[in-house]
């Protein structure tokens, strides 16, 4: 019994190309690459399982000659698993295209409103104390700070809609 | 009789999901008393499994009758059971919570009321991880309790939901990937997959199997319960969600990972190769974690990061793999489960008193609402691990364990666990001091008025697709007469109103000392239900510092039963070893 080299090779190839897919911005390449992960575990699954033989079914086959039959249980259930996350999943990307016209993952403006606070606490200095333009910069409570944030963002990501708009204005709106 | 308890933990919420799901379109109020009802079904069973469990050891029951290393096994021993407890309790509690903004919102966050049976659905699969005596099953729990999680995070699907949601479901996707790989290559390399077999079999591998195996499993779970390197994703996504939804997240989701990192460091592979490396994770989980939440100025993004760094402190208690350090583990994650959550469902409170999270925008809330002050305090000091309470109990277990263990790396983590508390202090007490202590007159919220308004106000806010069970409320709710979409408007308008008042009325007022003069009273008291049930977690996380004599007890036991192994294999196969 000599293991045959197909079944390795086709899970690592499928492996790399989903890692691929997964690390893209755009969500049907990540969602498409999580498939391909997901064949390529149920392949290795199926390797799992040793050299291929008869239907496991009693009366049909000797025991000695039957397939192990756990890991096709196991890999069914992966597979509708997998299924319903794909739905969702796709169903998550229609929402999104339909929200902001564009299905690749946003920034958290959170994160970059955070990130680019000054040092100086607040609890050292009230901004209320100063005049708008002394106010540390990029302080989340400036109005001027906001503008300007809003403004970084617009032209970086010039067409893409904030996440503080909710919906497009539909039909239902307009009428 | 234990074997007769052990499935209803997880039979009862999907069978309740199903019924929710098919009375819910007409009948909201039948759907939520039917949940309430079901969770409380399941609390019971789990507090009757506990003392059973106590009493008479591990217990274990074959689904379908199958001999014992062919069918799922579904494993109670003190561990699982003391979990599936705290899981119903803090469940129960977030439920009723969203039943009370249900009613006040007239089911603003639940426009289809798929809310309740996705709720079942994610306790379910919780129980089920807990219970699961093989790995597979483990990894189906895993699915249930996910699936379940991504449904209820973008729920709504507004557009900051769906982007956090999309970072969240990637993760975990890929971390159960990862999970099933791991599994697969367990059966490969062991033939089985049932944990009682697996743990005499894994030892007789190779050493460099062993490992890659353990590693395997170890960043699956790590992923899952955010620790650190793994643990970017938390923070970014749960903010977003609806109040209840977050804070059964943070109480709960992460903390069945750190289930399955006990499981694996004692059951499967006891030999403690990867404990250093654990240990330096811990370290790192608990330091870069609350830097990160003493950097936030949002409540909610605050104490999500604050839930990162205390996860270190139970992989710290994992990675000593000695009874002290495990039962200080399984105190902290059982104190860590009620405060975590008792604490977003403040954080919601907080929302709605004074319409923002963010700390920065907020002040005066203290005089606004005692009774929400004290709601705050309590658990926030709680957490941060002051004297009497249950935090303080389980960090000085925690501490002591790893003074006792005597390496120099311990050491490192019982400094590193102390400066993460004093951290936690500062992060909790700024709240406190801005969103709370301060006079509204320090707050900057006056002059933001047009920026926060952009994200907080009425106006903006699109009016969600009206539900058919909204339509059909019925007359006699709480509710006045009028529109349950007018109504919630009006709350929130009302809301921006109250605290826009508050920020406002003492300009004038600064010349006197009587400040209090001029500031408004809420215009509407916040919900009653969901103040109640804030207020019962927090009685729950206070019990806990009363009952922690017992509690610690079980949780020693339960960590002398991981350690001894012996219990749950022979639990599983009847006295006899394999």
């Amino acid at each position: 019994m000599t293991p045959t080299v197909v079944l390795p090779v086709t899970i690592g190839v499928l492996y790399a190309a989903g890692v691929y897919l997964l690390l893209d911005r755009s969500l049907t390449r990540v969602l498409l690459g999580f498939l391909l992960l997901g064949n390529a575990t149920n392949l290795l699954l199926l390797s799992t399982g040793g050299p291929s033989g008869l239907a496991p079914i009693l009366g049909y086959a000797e025991p000695e000659e039957m397939s192990d039959p756990l890991p096709q249980a196991l890999i069914l259930t992966a597979i509708v698993i997998t299924f319903g996350i794909a739905a969702f999943v796709l169903a998550i990307i229609y929402r999104s295209w339909r929200l902001v016209r564009q299905e690749a993952i946003e920034v958290d403006e959170e994160d970059r409103r955070v990130a680019r606070r000054s040092g100086t606490d607040a609890d050292e200095i009230d901004p209320d104390d100063l005049a708008p333009e002394d106010r540390p910069a990029m302080h989340a409570d400036t109005f001027a700070a906001d503008n300007e944030v809003e403004a970084t963002l617009a032209r970086h990501y010039a067409g893409i809609a904030s996440d503080d708009v909710d919906l497009p204005p539909t039909d239902r709106h307009l009428r | 009789m234990i074997r007769v308890l052990t499935p209803l933990p997880v039979l009862l919420p999907l069978l309740g999901a199903a019924a929710a799901l098919l009375v819910g379109g007409r009948h909201p109020r039948m759907q939520r008393t039917l949940s309430v009802a079901v969770l409380t079904a399941v609390l019971a069973v789990s507090v009757a499994l506990l003392l059973l469990a106590d009493a008479e050891g591990a217990a274990a029951l074959s689904v379908g009758g199958w001999p014992v290393p062919l069918g799922v096994v579904l494993v109670v021993d003190r561990l699982s059971a003391l979990m599936l407890v705290v899981a119903a309790t803090v469940a129960l509690g977030v439920l009723v919570f969203a039943v009370g903004q249900g009613a006040a919102d007239g089911d603003e966050e639940t426009p289809i009321s798929i809310f309740h049976p996705t709720f079942l659905v994610l306790i379910a699969g919780v129980d089920n991880a807990f219970l699961a005596g093989d790995l597979f099953n483990l990894y189906v729990g895993f699915e249930i309790l996910l699936t379940a999680s991504y449904v209820l995070l973008t729920l709504g699907g507004s557009a900051a939901r769906i982007r956090a949601g999309i970072t969240y479901i990637i993760v975990s996707l890929l971390s159960s990937v990862l999970f099933l790989a791991a599994i697969a290559l367990v059966y490969a390399a062991t033939g089985t997959v049932n944990m009682a077999q697996l743990a005499g079999r894994l030892a007789e591998l190779p050493e460099g199997t062993q490992l890659l195996l353990q590693s395997m499993l170890l960043i699956a779970f790590c992923i899952k319960a955010a620790v650190f390197p793994l643990s970017a994703w938390l923070p970014d996504s749960y903010p977003t969600a609806p109040a209840p939804v977050t804070a059964v997240f943070a109480g709960l989701l992460t903390k069945v990972g750190v289930y399955a990192v006990i499981r694996t460091q004692t059951l499967l592979f006891p030999g403690g190769a990867l404990d250093e490396v654990l240990m330096w994770a811990a370290l790192a989980t608990m330091v870069v974690g609350i830097l990160g939440a003493v950097a936030q100025t949002d409540i909610r993004r605050i104490l999500s990061f604050t839930l990162v760094s205390h996860i270190g402190y139970m992989v710290f208690g994992i990675s000593l793999a000695s009874t002290a350090g495990l039962a200080g583990a399984i105190f902290y994650v059982v104190h860590h489960i009620a405060i975590q959550t008792t604490l977003f469902l403040v954080a919601g409170l907080i929302e709605r008193q004074g319409g923002s999270t963010g700390v920065d925008r907020l002040g005066g809330l203290a005089t606004a609402s005692p009774l929400l002050a004290i709601l705050y305090f309590v658990p926030a000091m709680n957490l941060a691990g002051i004297p009497p309470f249950s935090g303080f109990i389980g960090k000085l277990g925690l501490l002591e364990a790893g003074i006792a263990d005597g390496g120099w790396l311990p050491i490192v983590l019982v400094a590193g666990g102390a400066v993460t508390s004093l951290l936690t202090l500062l992060a909790i007490s700024r709240v406190w001091s801005r969103a709370f202590w301060r006079l509204p007159a320090q707050s900057p919220a006056a002059d933001t008025f047009d920026a926060a308004a952009a994200d907080a106000g009425p106006d903006l806010s699109p009016d969600p697709l009206p539900g058919p069970e909204e339509e059909q409320e019925p007359a006699g709710e709480k509710l006045p007469a009028a529109s349950a979409r007018a109504d919630r408007a009006e709350a929130r308008r009302a809301a921006w109103e109250r605290h826009t008042a508050v920020a406002t009325a003492s300009a004038p007022a600064t010349d006197g000392p009587g400040d209090d003069e001029g500031r408004e009273r809420p215009l509407r008291p916040l919900p009653q239900v969901m103040v109640a049930s804030t207020a019962a977690m927090v009685t729950v996380t206070v019990a806990l510092t009363a009952l922690a004599g017992p509690l610690y007890g079980i949780a020693d036991r339960a960590a002398a039963d991981l350690l001894d192994r012996t219990p749950y294999i022979s639990s599983v196969f009847g006295g006899d070893m394999p």
